[in-house]
């Protein structure tokens, strides 16, 4: 083939010396033909006419050749093209089983492909996107903690290796004054973060640095979902005021209504206000981190290890200067790209590998029917050949069909694709970041082209071999029976193969289900069911420290009161599997760290008395938090068992003190109560950060009472469905106050599942590659079984007419198929053996060689094969010896 | 079926040009005579098949060509049988033979 192509090549190119050569040699010819002439006695022009006239015309010969050299290739195409149509059209059930097969197979590959494409390969959608950094502070156990605004003003200072660098934290306001009052999601930005990606407003400009810094005139961009929303896409919004938080600000833009940005705290929000503007004395600290991350953008030619480099130096820099906060504190700087993706990435693999299987099952079982089919037509090859059609010919003409038939299965494939993306993405949407940059673009089609092809030719080969080598003689001489004993070993082998892919999938599939139901068997340290979230958003911000405790007790009240709900909680900072905050402390009696880097650190719930019931948390030692703790009292703080064992080992911790040095304020320590899975049910040992305290939300410090007056989220237990209970709710909290917003309501069930999605989706998509495996390797030994024992038909009959009983006729056939099922289940277990180590991560409380799991599935698939052996060993059983012998 | 009659042909000159080349190299017109020859005059083989024929199989590699002179002084291009030629002209006589015996025995089988 690749000399013939070249040839192609060859004539095409050098079209001129093909052509002179044809010609010299006709010259030649012509030459030769009129001496000859003229030996016999003509003239000269007499013998040149007449040779002229054997040869047949020069021109005629000519067309005649260059028809064979360059032509013949195309021409042959066609004809294989024609009639391996005319062949598929004749056998439409062999042709509808085949494109439907590998329409699932390449479907499946090409839908999971789209996604590893969309979300590992395309780059990322914004101008230059290889030279962004995502970039987080360096924190002793954890390298990816939020920002302080001081530190990255110097960081944008110092630095050498950025063109730009971008702060960014995430907030809500409550949008006023354009209709009922309404919670917005806030990004707050630097003014350089728009440009730094290239992105372009719809309308007006983005943040100047001007506008960046405290004292500006409060300006503000508006998302394009936001602009249509509430100002019809009118170009007159700019200059416009908006209220957010009771301050005003002044619309000067519009963000396009495709912008996206993933990075990690980034939520699509609707309006986007300066970061430096922002003058909260928190967020002014260099100890806080507010949940402020970083983006920037290299100066060209500066390689991502210089960067790391000078980014370090700038680290240790800060850390000499400030020494109580920066020491050990250094910077992380990791690709956006991968920042985005995150830990998706060796997951998509073993997908992709495992819908690689799927689609190698389905070639290994079109090339056992193909190979079934072609025991039918050996006679017509054998003819064939025996009129002139090489080996290579024939191999060509069968490879054709294949192609056909995988070209098909690949247009219909695409359509299972593009519907199998969709289906997946509104399922399990959650499980993927960049999801919606998951479509079918050109590099997509390419691959199912490419799967197509490739599985065309994998599938044609075998039989395409195997009949071109049949010998001539012999299948002329035996009549057309087909062949034997060779034949029926590929067959064999193929079932041997799909057996073993099969057992792979089931496994990998098996694996992940069991490590699904160890998770959902996992207690998460509190009773999620029946259990509502949400946060409450207040406009107003300047009420003393009395008025918003005031409004807290209402709103306990009032809650509490509501038919349905049992216990209901405010709370802050910390929620289960939703959010995290943390907290430096030092034990009483212990010298004080000299720097906030050495402190210990635990997870903080600012909570009520009713968090315990609501959440259903188990008290082990001491009491509660109780309404008897409020300003005027002493300040107690309840602590879980990790804190116990962690900071107290063997001692009783109750009555101790603790210092929250940052609060400044010590507690004392009055309960215990269990751990809970604050990072997921797959939680493992989460060093520095497993201990956890509850601390009473009214004695809160007056000073930071701002930091919560806005906001405040809600834990409570329903009788029933908790989201039943939401409309009942969100009019008892208009009750104490019109201005209130509740949003970001969800089912405790619903948070905890969410946690679980990456794992979810694996198993889903695993689990339906194996099924589809499953069914196929099925199809694949009934076919090849049933074919085997009709092929005995005559050798039954014998049997039975020998006296074999028909219940040993049965034991045959289906110990036929066991015997295959066996070879390809023990072939199978060992190549799953080595190969699901590589999903070893994505198990959880399961070994990647669990071994009941592989005893299980290696018993269904043994099941499902005795099954599908069992109609044709039945009907084997039925055969009747007269008619069977008849048929001779 | 007027395909599987040229395929036929096809065959059949392309074993009779390999035939003609066993002994020696030939030019397109010493093939010619060479196979009215061997056939004793029941094959008169037209250019317009011939010289396609010898550069199909020049493609196949069953033959190569070099130009050289003629045996009167003339410039021609000569043919030579390759070893995958010779191999070939086996299979065709074998597979030939097969076909005459099945023919055969069709046509006396009525």
């Amino acid at each position: 083939m690749p000399g013939r192509i070249g040839s192609l090549f060859r004539n095409l190119l050098r079209k001129n010396t093909v052509e002179q050569a044809l010609d010299d040699e006709l010259q030649s010819a012509v030459a030769l033909l009129t001496e000859e002439k003229m030996k016999d006695g003509l003239s000269h022009p007499e013998a040149r006419r007449q040779a002229l006239i054997e040869l047949g015309g020069v021109e005629q010969v000519k067309e005649e050749v260059r028809t064979v050299r360059a032509g013949r290739l195309l021409e042959d195409f066609t004809t294989d093209v024609r009639y391996g149509l005319r062949t598929l059209a004749k056998s439409p059930g062999f042709t509808a089983v085949t494109v439907l097969t590998l329409a699932l197979g390449i479907g499946a590959n090409t839908a999971l492909f789209s996604v590893v494409n969309g979300v590992l390969l395309n780059p990322l959608r914004y101008a230059e996107p290889d030279r962004l950094l995502a970039l987080y502070s360096r924190v002793p156990n954890y390298d990816r903690a939020s920002i302080s605004y001081p530190n990255f003003l110097d960081w944008v200072r110092e630095n050498r290796s950025f063109s730009a660098l971008a702060a960014y934290r995430p907030d809500d306001f409550t949008l006023a004054g354009r209709g009922e009052p309404e919670r917005v999601a806030a990004e707050m930005v630097s003014a350089s973060f728009f440009p730094l990606l290239g992105v372009q407003p719809a309308l007006g400009r983005t943040l100047l640095p001007e506008d960046d810094q405290i004292g500006a005139r409060p300006v503000v961009l508006v998302s394009g979902g936001l602009w249509k929303r509430k100002f019809g896409s009118s170009k007159d919004v700019l200059g416009q005021p908006l209220t957010l938080n009771d301050v005003v600000y002044t619309i000067v833009g519009v963000i396009p209504a495709d912008f996206r940005y993933t990075g990690i705290n980034f939520r699509p929000s609707d309006v986007y206000t300066p970061i430096g503007h922002w003058n909260d004395p928190t967020f002014r600290n260099r100890r806080a981190g507010m949940g402020t991350f970083a983006v920037g953008r290299l100066k060209p030619g500066v390689t991502i290890e210089q960067a790391k480099a000078d980014m370090d130096a700038l680290g240790r820099h800060l850390a000499e200067q400030f020494p109580e906060v920066d020491k050990d504190t250094g910077i992380t700087l990791v690709p956006l790209k991968q920042a985005v993706v995150g830990d998706i990435r060796p997951t998509l693999l073993v997908l992709m590998a495992a819908v690689g299987f799927v689609l190698l099952i389905a070639c290994v079982n079109v090339a056992n029917l193909s190979l079934a089919r072609s025991t039918g037509r050996t006679h017509e090859f054998a003819i064939r050949a025996a009129l002139g059609a090489n080996r290579g010919r024939v191999v060509r003409q069968l490879l054709t069909e294949s192609l056909l038939l995988a070209l098909a299965g690949g247009g219909l494939g695409l359509m299972v694709a593009s519907w199998g993306i969709r289906a997946a993405l509104n399922v399990l949407p959650e499980a993927l970041p960049r999801a919606e940059e998951v479509q079918l673009d050109g590099r997509v089609l390419l691959f199912t082209l490419a799967a197509s092809v490739l599985g065309g030719i994998l599938f044609g080969l075998a039989p395409a071999l195997k009949t071109s080598r049949a010998d001539l003689q012999e299948t002329l001489k035996e009549g057309g029976r087909g062949l034997s004993g060779a034949r029926h070993r590929a067959q064999r082998v193929f079932v041997v193969v799909e057996m073993a892919l099969a057992i792979v999938l089931l496994a990998g599939a098996g694996l992940m289900i069991r490590s699904l139901v160890k998770l959902w068997s996992v207690n998460p340290g509190f009773d999620p069911h029946n259990v509502l979230t949400f946060l409450i958003s207040f406009p107003s911000r300047t009420d003393s420290a009395e008025v918003v405790r005031a409004t807290w007790r209402q709103l306990h009240d009032s809650l509490n009161a509501v038919p349905g709900v049992q216990a209901a909680s405010l709370d802050a900072s910390s929620v289960p599997m939703a959010s995290e905050s943390d907290l430096p402390f030092w034990l009483e009696g212990q010298p004080k760290p000299p720097t906030q880097a050495e402190m210990k650190i635990t997870l903080f719930y600012i909570v009520e008395p009713d968090y315990l019931n609501a959440m259903k948390i188990p008290l082990e030692r001491g009491r509660f938090l109780s309404p008897r703790d409020d300003e005027h009292s002493p300040i107690v703080v309840v602590i879980d068992e990790s804190f116990a064992r962690i900071h107290f080992g063997g001692q009783d911790p109750i009555g101790k003190r603790v210092n929250f040095g940052i609060l400044n304020l010590t507690a004392e320590i009055v309960g215990v109560v269990g751990h809970v899975k604050q990072f997921g049910l797959d939680e493992g040992p989460a060093p520095g950060l497993e201990a956890q305290c509850y601390f009473p939300i009214v004695q809160f410090p007056d000073q930071f009472i701002p930091l919560l007056a806005r906001r405040v989220g809600v834990v409570a237990r329903t009788a029933g469905s908790p989201l039943a209970q939401v409309g009942s709710i969100r009019h008892a909290l208009g009750q104490v106050n019109a201005q209130s917003v509740m949003y970001e309501t969800k089912a405790m069930d619903g948070i905890v599942a969410d946690s679980l999605a990456v794992r979810r989706f694996s198993m889903v998509l695993l689990g339906s590659f194996a099924a589809l495996a499953l069914v196929m390797s099925c199809v694949g030994i009934y076919g090849v079984i049933s074919y085997l024992a009709s092929q005995r038909t005559q050798e039954i009959g014998i049997r039975l007419a020998l006296g074999a009983g028909r219940w040993h006729v049965l034991q045959m056939v289906l110990g036929e198929g066991v015997t295959l099922a066996l070879v390809g289940v023990a072939i199978g277990v060992a190549a799953a053996f080595g190969l699901t180590r590589l999903m070893a991560n994505m198990l959880f409380g399961v070994s990647a060689h669990d071994p009941l799991c592989f005893a299980g599935v290696a018993g269904l698939l043994i099941f499902v094969a005795l099954a599908a052996c069992f109609i044709p060993a039945r009907q084997a059983m039925k055969v009747d010896p007269v008619v069977a012998l008849r048929c001779e | 079926m007027g395909e599987k009659r040229t395929d036929l042909l096809r065959g059949t000159l392309d074993l009779l040009i390999l035939k003609a080349l066993w002994l020696e190299p030939l030019h397109g017109v010493g093939v010619s005579r060479r196979i009215t020859q061997i056939t004793k005059g029941a094959f008169q083989v037209s250019f317009g098949s011939l010289f396609p024929s010898l550069h199909r199989m020049e493609e196949k590699g069953w033959v190569e060509a070099e130009w050289r002179a003629s045996e009167n002084n003339r410039r021609a291009k000569y043919y030579r049988l390759t070893s995958s030629g010779r191999a070939q002209l086996k299979v065709e006589e074998r597979d030939w033979k097969q076909v005459v015996k099945i023919m055969t025995a069709a046509v006396e089988s009525a």
